[in-house]
């Protein structure tokens, strides 16, 4: 059965939550500025839940089980999290309150901003950045603001591995600097001579992802880090794959100069379904100053050695202010809440144990798919969803069966430099037996493929859709509810 | 360890599947000198702990929301109805990723679709897509838009300084690297026939913002012909409170080409600035150079209707460098929390909502304006914010407002934060979480500071 819209439960004058009353007298309303229609829905408040509810279970969701999609750390979202972030002395603040009535919330931004560093090796954190993308933006502008800093006004060039995620060719483009990508090479790493070749004092930086989209560690990182720091470049690190390396090795000490955190990766806030997420960026010493203010700092003047006081702050030559306010702080909370229940070895614990579960994965599923690189991967792997033995059988195919088994599919056709990619995921909080039943899963789906195509060419057979015409739907683009229908 | 399920037996096991010894063998590619860093973070506390100090840290704030407020300035005191948080917080929307297999994200689809075409009618544009991450930069975005509909060869934008100063602020970040001519907003009484007179051949957009920064109304009558008496193509952009969108003609009536604007004001909580919701909407014959996620309705193999993400080609995952804008996550469960707040509301209590701050804060603006040595310079129509003249520094009234008066009282915004010269003058918010009681003990309180200011007063801090 299909949901209504919730237009399409509308009935004119049913009345939903009941607003304040007016305890004021009523001024003059400007007539001329008054619309003339407002074409909302009237549903009541029964509705609407139920509306909204049956919603909800037409989803797939960390909570209902195993949702193993490369590069997004599907990981579980720890309630407490959530209690934390809905605390009354949380939410109830206003952005712009006198800083003497929010210390409470500044200083859990300042160990934050700690934390971050302390797990990065960096110098400085701005957490304002909105998302991924939002940090990697910003990381790039701090790159290009560095070098004109320092009069060199030649650099527009920003070196991109063939294997990076879409976000930081497009975050080049919005900085005003040039893509120029870098192919990989046998064994998934930078190709080293293609890079060598375009070394030169027009690069402001590269930017690299590690472990790479591939799941592998970029083995020639410390070499790639060298020759790109040898022609004055910078280089930046997209921490979208922070959960594999977390607690076992630090972007910062390997000269990584600048990196964005996913705290809704790798720290556990929840995806909320696209958002939203937070990015954000951390720097070694030379780029500071150049980070998006304001940031917190311990205030020493206004300090006592019993009460700390902190105060927001712009670095004196940063960027600006990429987005308004402070950042996302109740994804700040979560996060915070989050690195205290783990701490150190918490941190590392659940490094090991993401590597541990994609090795253990791809262990259980070894010879079922073409496998392009067969090295000890990281936190995720990537396979090939095709089989000789099944030559009409695509990587959608596989994804879209096995959402027919109860479990989500991987990221499929990413990264593109893998023919038919899937990319798999599973994250350090599945157990053994979760994994156990995902590669029974994809064994059975396997010989279905071959036995059987159909069942993968119809499928999802029992999901609340079945395949759309997603053709249609960008041809003819139906955008919002057509009311001439109804 | 936290969060972990796995057993010592079933450890042992997985390392002997894969062939390695241990969890260190399998990051025997990382340098040695580089592994196993010592991080130095707090000892880890139970949840029982941590729930105990974020319980005392939360606290140690005042929380705006229990005690009389009358600061908005981009971020208002709203009522959220508690179907919001009981929706919002269903681990099915909470924890579910993006929805790029649409078979079982049916739910945020339409979600997404429903909140698309609320806010289509609430603004009266064309197309609204998924979410920008909030008002400031969806305002950047929109500059974004405006070059890209000139293919990059306009390169003048021209800002009206009652624009948000943090939304200027973020425009001019996300453009540094374009090489554009950002014009207008450098002078806070420049009129919008001055600002209109800016425009010409070379400008991609005009933004304004209304209600403004300050709170008035501008009279969006006719301003789209203005500006394209000066040149036909130039898009015009408005920024724009939703909340306000019901009781006013919205801007999409008025031929804007962008209708944008923060969010927040929908039933999502102040939350210290975060997260909120970048709404965005705008003209079909656009849609090419609109940047972000789109949910498209269509038909499954069955025919039966479903929602779909469409038309990616405009985005980074497709595109790369050549994309609309480098956005990927947006604010998709604050989005869903606007789309459950307009739909519970509904058509009738929007309006009623719109009413309520209309009629409060006229009545707060009114009771000031009578108060020896305040008065109220906003002389346009304005919705739930104002603009004061006061007789002594905002800095000075809002520290005795918070510390010496009877009650605790956040007061307004200081415009002398943004406009030199201005630290007099007090930016009033006031919206319908503020009781007649509440609004009756700040005049009350304005009143005593301008008694103990007149005689002499002046410094209430000992």
């Amino acid at each position: 059965m299909t949901e209504p819209l919730i237009y399409e439960l509308s009935a004119p004058g049913r009345e939903g939550v009941k607003p304040p009353k007016l305890d004021v007298p009523p001024s003059e309303l400007p007539t001329e500025l008054l619309r003339e229609s407002l074409p909302l829905p009237e549903v009541s408040e029964i509705d609407v839940v139920r509306h909204y509810l049956r919603l909800s279970q037409l989803n797939f969701a960390i909570d209902k089980g195993m949702y193993p999609l490369g590069s997004c750390t599907m990981k579980y979202n720890p309630k407490v999290n959530e209690v934390a972030a809905r605390l009354p002395g949380f939410t109830g603040l206003h952005p712009l309150q006198d800083e003497t009535t929010v210390q409470g919330a500044l200083y859990l931004m300042y160990e934050l901003q700690e934390y971050l560093k302390a797990i990065s090796g960096f110098a400085g954190v701005t957490l304002q950045p909105a998302a991924g993308a939002q940090g990697e933006l910003t990381g790039v502008l701090i790159m290009r603001n560095y070098h004109l800093d320092r009069g060199d006004t030649k650099r527009h060039i920003i070196l991109v591995p063939d294997s990076a995620h879409g976000t930081n060719p497009a975050s080049t483009n919005m900085s005003g600097l040039r893509v120029v990508q870098l192919p990989s090479d046998a064994r998934g790493n930078v190709d080293i001579n293609a890079l060598k070749e375009q070394i030169c004092e027009e690069v402001v930086g590269l930017m690299i992802t590690n472990p790479n989209t591939l799941g592998l560690y970029e083995e020639n990182l410390v070499e790639v880090i060298e020759l790109v720091h040898s022609c004055g470049g910078l280089v930046y690190g997209d921490g979208a794959n922070l959960n594999a390396l977390m607690g076992v090795m630090r972007p910062g000490d390997v000269g990584i100069d600048v990196l964005h955190f996913n705290l809704h990766k790798t720290f556990s806030t929840p995806h909320g379904g696209g958002g939203p997420g937070s990015g954000p960026v951390g720097v070694a010493p030379h780029l500071v100053d150049f980070l998006p203010g304001p940031i917190v700092i311990l205030d020493e003047e206004m300090s006592s050695d019993d009460y700390p006081y902190f105060s927001l702050s712009t670095p004196p030559k940063s960027i600006g202010r990429v987005k308004s306010f402070w950042g996302h702080f109740g994804m700040l909370v979560r996060t915070y809440t989050y690195i205290r229940m783990l701490g150190d070895k918490g941190i590392r614990d659940a490094a090991e144990h993401a590597v541990l579960n994609a090795n253990y994965l791809l262990s259980q599923i070894k010879g079922l798919f073409p496998l392009p690189y067969d090295r000890i991967c990281k936190h995720e792997f990537v396979i090939e969803g095709h089989l000789k033995e099944a030559p009409d059988i695509h990587a959608l195919d596989i994804a879209k069966r096995l959402i027919d088994y109860g479990v989500h599919p991987p990221t499929n056709y990413f990264p593109l430099i893998v023919p038919e990619a899937l990319m798999i995921e599973p994250t350090e909080t599945e157990s053994k037996q979760s994994l156990d039943n995902y590669a029974a899963i994809l064994r059975q789906i396997a010989a279905e493929a071959v036995e059987q195509p159909e069942l993968l060419h119809d499928a999802p057979h029992d999901s609340p859709v079945r395949r759309l015409d997603e053709v249609q739907a960008a041809r003819n683009p139906v955008l919002r509810y057509q009311r001439d229908e109804a | 360890m936290v969060y972990l399920p796995h057993t010592d037996e079933e450890r042992r096991q997985m390392l002997e599947a894969i062939g390695v010894e241990s969890l260190e063998a399998l990051f025997a590619d990382i340098p040695p000198a580089y592994r196993y860093p010592e991080l130095g973070l707090p000892e880890p506390l139970s949840e029982a702990e941590i729930l105990q100090e974020l319980t005392e840290l939360s606290q140690a704030n005042l929380n705006a929301s229990l005690v009389p407020t009358f600061l908005g300035a981009g971020a208002y005191r709203h009522w959220s109805p508690s179907v919001i948080d009981y929706l919002i917080s269903r681990g099915e929307f909470a924890t579910a990723y993006t929805p790029y297999q649409p078979e079982v994200s049916q739910g945020t689809l339409q979600a997404i679709f429903e909140y698309q075409s609320m806010i289509c009618d609430l603004t009266g544009m064309e197309v609204a897509n998924a979410s920008h991450y909030d008002g400031a930069t969806a305002t950047a975005e929109a500059v974004i838009q405006a070059i890209n509909v000139f293919r990059l060869k306009r390169k003048k934008i021209v800002l009206s300084p009652t624009l948000h100063p943090q939304y200027r602020e973020v425009v001019r970040t996300y453009t540094q690297g374009m090489g554009l001519d950002i014009v207008g907003d450098d002078d806070p009484q420049r009129s919008l026939e001055a600002l209109i007179a800016l425009v010409d051949a070379d400008t991609a957009c005009v933004i304004v913002q209304s209600p403004n920064f300050l709170g008035e109304i501008e009279p969006l009558a006719g301003l789209a012909d203005r500006i394209h008496a000066q040149d036909p193509r130039t898009l015009l952009a408005v920024v724009t409170n939703p909340l306000s969108l019901g009781l006013f003609t919205p801007p999409g009536d008025y031929g804007a080409d962008i209708v944008l604007g923060e969010g927040q004001p929908l039933g999502l909580g102040l939350n210290f600035g975060g997260p909120y919701l970048g709404f965005y909407a705008t003209r079909e014959k656009y849609l090419r150079q609109l940047a972000g996620r789109l949910v498209g309705e269509t038909v499954d193999v069955d025919g039966k209707r479903g929602f779909t993400l469409t038309l990616s080609t405009r985005e980074q995952h497709i595109r790369r460098e050549k994309a609309t804008s480098n956005i990927c996550t947006n604010q998709g469960l604050m989005a869903l929390a606007a789309t459950i707040y307009l739909a519970a509301l509904g058509k009738q209590g929007l309006r009623k909502i719109a009413e309520l701050n209309y009629h409060k804060a006229h009545y707060a603006a009114q009771q000031i304006n009578v108060l020896e040595g305040y008065e109220v310079l906003t002389t346009k129509p304005f919705f739930n914010e104002f603009m004061v003249a006061c007789p002594a520094s905002v800095e000075e009234i809002n520290d005795f407002l918070l510390d010496d008066y009877d009650i605790e009282i956040i007061g307004g915004y200081d415009l002398g934060r943004n406009f030199p010269g201005w630290e007099n003058r007090m930016l009033i918010a006031v919206t319908e979480m503020n009781s007649r009681e509440e609004i009756d003990d700040f005049i009350e309180a304005l009143e005593e500071f301008a008694a103990i200011h007149q005689a002499g007063g002046g410094d209430h801090h000992d």
